[in-house]
């Protein structure tokens, strides 16, 4: 992977409380420039409270943003014409249709590719004539999806963007993704679906409850975690289990399954290979079991937690 | 009956969501009645006093085609109640209209009703709960506001009748507002149709009210504000008069039954035509959306006071013939003669409706602070679009939009005017009589944009100084209230034009004060977090 020299978007010890509510809680996100980064957390956690800080729409209490090189806050509309921003939940003024909306948005943002426009329009199925009261939600998620992509822009910030989508147009929206990766624009993705941020993103923020539990690459992510290995030995399983970095050991006749930290592979296959291997089976740990691992702290420290996180 | 399973439950619901909301409607109104009741009972205790009174009152048109008639002159609960007996019932029907959409098409258009309607929720369940729900806000309305009256000291017969009668208009525009509801897709525009209705029907009986023997009387029978005036309480309680507007209702509610069967969820019986499939020219700032979202409204209301300018310019001068009677010729001589009476008309109604164009100006303002928490405003301030620009898109709409109301309520009033008189010098009397309405009405607006900008969860603010400063012109004179209270409202300091002294000095300082009031709320919604929900 070539390294970006830029980066796109810096936030640091990012503080924002509404009330009693802390939303932010001295969080964390660098996006280097022309990288699509995933942002991860579950709901409640902070993600439209940092996207509309960056906006410049919030205010932040404490902490430093920049975007684009600029101040989200003071320089918010001239940034603002350099990215586009698809919400989470798209809402259409009921009386003007999604083609309108489109055009004014793009407007709005200083300019739209109308070639790209019509593609996209055809791509995602949309019919532009209908008025906004009259599309589904998957449907108005369209609508925004299509003025962000349509428009000549080096940032998208995008909201949970296929909400709502059903599974053909989430494929078109990866293909459209990676054809913005190519062009060479930054995007922020935040989103619930593991399987598309595994399959769009170079790198990945994971918050909660406020705060940046975790961010780097994928493979870099992995290697701090455990891989889950199935084995057919010839043999009895001998010593594994005394093994350091091996969990959940369980045996049943020459079969094992276990997790083993994955730094400390090597010792264990070679303790493997020595009692005798038939079949293997070895997996990586999957971005769910990444995200799980940080939610199941929160379910460690007890339910009461969670439940802020979720409800707040 | 299966389609009206479910109603038990959502009656309870709506109970739940709107019971502080409930008993502060309800309280403002058996305040205010029982409040204006024990007023004037003290005022005026012997009966010539309240011939006097009465008399004065029904010869004078603008009172009458504001308030009505009262029919026994010697009546104290009549002279008491004449300016709440319609008014009030105009209010009391606001607030059937606006309670019956809420539980109805609102809730449909905000989806919330879908989540309901997969329960075990019939298909006239939600329509049948919001109706219930209605009724007995204003059966408790007119039962409380009776006893209140009651207690004020008014005759108990003729308290009952006044508080049926209210109720009896709450319960037809219930009626009303069931079809809008059915009618469009969006509760904006089903509580706008049952509002132009309530709009019309008033009319009618004003212009039914001032006809004179004779003439268009029956037109009062053509609307359910005139049929709550017809009960007559305290001057005979004529209590079959009730069985018209419970009669209407029954009418109006089952054809909005069956309209509900007629349309899909969601849907209104005028079909969603589609649109253009790319943006015109207009649309590519903030002020060409505001335009877009704004012009209906603004047409509609331009509609309506066009009529009305066109009615009262034209009633005005048919006032000469009440009047003949020898005490009322006194009475006019008094006043500064035929034409100071016709002028006092003018600068009453003009005054109205400079208070009800405020309801446009502020309902402008405050669609700032729907866009934000329907959360519309927020994908236009992530475009270049900067905050104070977006602001100002609608303020600016409120400000020229008043202005373009007014400006052609003038010209149909003073042209209606002096079509009747002759004189052509009279047009431009009425002609500014009916422009300098504007600064009070931009204060109106200004508060609101300063509550959007510095205290939007407070927002209805606006609404709030509207009826304030209305219940101080209407009811601050009975109360005795010092004029240093009363010139709290703006619509104080507007000269009472035509036929007052034109003093601009006041005018220029209320174009200051919503100078002031604008700019604090765009300064503040500059600095704030969006969107507040």
């Amino acid at each position: 992977m070539n390294a970006p020299t830029d980066t796109a978007i810096s936030a640091t010890g990012m503080v924002k409380t509404f009330g009693n509510t802390r939303a932010l809680d001295g969080l964390d996100l660098t996006v280097n420039t022309g990288e699509v980064h995933g942002f991860l957390g579950p709901n409640g956690s902070g993600k439209t409270t940092t996207i509309r800080v960056l906006l410049g729409l919030l205010r932040a209490d404490a902490g430093e943003a920049r975007l684009l090189g600029g101040d989200p806050w003071r320089d918010a509309t001239t940034l603002h014409k350099r990215l586009a921003y698809v919400p989470g939940d798209v809402t259409l003024w009921p009386n003007l249709t999604g083609g309108e909306v489109i055009d004014m948005l793009g407007r709005m943002r200083g300019g739209l590719n109308k070639q790209r426009r019509n593609e996209l329009l055809e791509r995602f199925d949309l019919d532009p004539k209908k008025k906004g009261r009259a599309y589904s939600k998957g449907n108005k998620q369209k609508v925004g999806l299509v003025a962000a992509l349509a428009s000549d822009v080096e940032l998208l910030i995008l909201d949970e963007p296929t909400s709502g989508l059903d599974p053909l147009m989430e494929e078109v929206f990866q293909q459209c993704i990676n054809e913005e990766r190519r062009r060479g624009r930054t995007v922020l993705l935040s989103s619930h679906v593991l399987a598309e941020v595994e399959a769009l993103c170079d790198r990945v923020t994971i918050i909660r409850l406020g705060r940046t539990a975790e961010t780097g690459t994928l493979s870099e992510m992995r290697h701090l975690t455990r891989t889950s290995i199935a084995a057919d030995l010839a043999g009895e399983p001998n010593g594994l289990r005394a093994l350091a970095g091996i969990y959940n050991f369980q045996v049943e006749g020459t079969r094992v399954r276990f997790e083993a930290d994955t730094d400390r592979l090597d010792a264990v296959l070679r303790q493997l290979t020595s009692i005798g291997v038939r079949s293997l089976v070895s997996q990586p740990p999957t971005l769910e079991e990444l995200f799980l691992r940080h939610y199941q702290d929160d379910l460690g420290n007890g339910q009461k937690q969670v439940g802020a996180a979720v409800s707040s | 009956m299966s389609a009206l399973v479910g109603t038990g439950s959502l009656v309870r619901l709506a109970l739940r969501r709107d019971r502080l909301m409930l008993s502060v409607w309800i309280l403002i109104f058996v305040v205010t009645a029982a409040g204006s009741a024990g007023a004037t009972v003290g005022l005026y205790d012997s009966v010539e006093s309240r011939i006097q009174a009465s008399a004065a009152i029904n010869k004078t048109p603008s009172l009458v085609a504001l308030y009505g008639l009262i029919y026994d002159e010697s009546s104290l609960g009549a002279l008491s109640m004449i300016k709440l007996g319609a008014f009030g019932g105009a209010l009391v029907a606001v607030f059937s209209i606006l309670l019956v959409i809420r539980h109805t098409r609102a809730e449909e258009e905000a989806g919330r009703l879908e989540l309901v309607g997969s329960t075990v929720v019939g298909r006239h369940a939600p329509l049948a709960a919001a109706l219930v729900v209605t009724i007995a806000a204003n059966v408790l309305l007119g039962v409380l506001t009776a006893l209140g009256l009651i207690g004020s000291g008014l005759p108990a017969s003729g308290s009952i009748a006044f508080g049926l009668a209210w109720a009896s208009i709450g319960v037809a525009f219930a009626g009303v507002a069931a079809i809008a509801a059915q009618v469009t897709s969006s509760a904006r525009a089903a509580i706008g149709m049952a509002m132009a209705f309530l709009g019309v029907v008033y009319v009618l009986r004003a212009i039914g009210d001032t006809a004179g023997d004779g003439g268009l009387t029956w037109l009062r029978w053509l609307s359910p504000i005139g049929w709550g005036q017809q009960v007559r309480p305290f001057q005979g309680d004529r209590w079959w008069v009730l069985v018209i507007p419970v009669a209407f209702f029954v009418v109006t509610t089952a054809a909005a039954f069956v309209l509900v069967t007629q349309r899909d969820h969601a849907a209104g019986l005028l079909p969603d035509r589609p649109g253009p499939a790319e943006a015109g020219r207009s649309l590519r700032g903030p002020l060409g959306l505001a335009w877009r979202l704004q012009r209906g409204l603004l047409f509609g209301w331009m509609a309506g006071f066009v009529v009305l300018g066109l009615v009262f310019g034209n009633i005005a001068t048919n006032i000469g013939s009440f009047m003949d009677s020898p005490a009322a010729r006194d009475l006019i001589q008094k006043l500064g003669g035929v034409r100071g009476l016709t002028d006092a008309f003018m600068s009453t109604e003009l005054g109205m409706m400079g208070v009800i164009l405020s309801v446009y100006g502020i309902q402008v303002v405050l669609r700032l602070r729907s866009e934000e928490s329907e959360l519309r405003a927020e994908p236009v301030l992530a475009t270049g679009v900067g905050r104070i620009s977006w602001a100002w898109s609608h303020i600016v709409i409120a400000l020229l939009g008043t202005t373009a109301i007014i400006v052609a309520t003038g010209l149909a009033a003073g042209l209606s005017y002096s079509a009747q008189t002759g004189h052509a010098n009279d047009f431009g009397r009425v002609f500014v009589a009916a422009i300098v309405r504007l600064p009070a009405v931009w204060v109106l607006a200004g508060i609101a944009a300063a509550a959007f900008g510095l205290a939007p969860r407070a927002a209805v603010a606006g609404w709030a100084a509207l009826v304030a400063f209305l219940l101080l012109g209407e009811f601050g004179p009975l109360f005795e209230l010092p004029q240093s209270v009363m010139n709290i409202s703006p619509y104080a300091h507007v000269p009472r034009l035509p036929g007052g002294d034109f003093t601009a000095v006041p005018l220029v300082w209320l174009v200051l004060l919503a100078a002031a009031l604008t700019a604090a709320g765009l300064v503040g919604f500059r600095r704030r977090d969006v969107p507040i929900t």
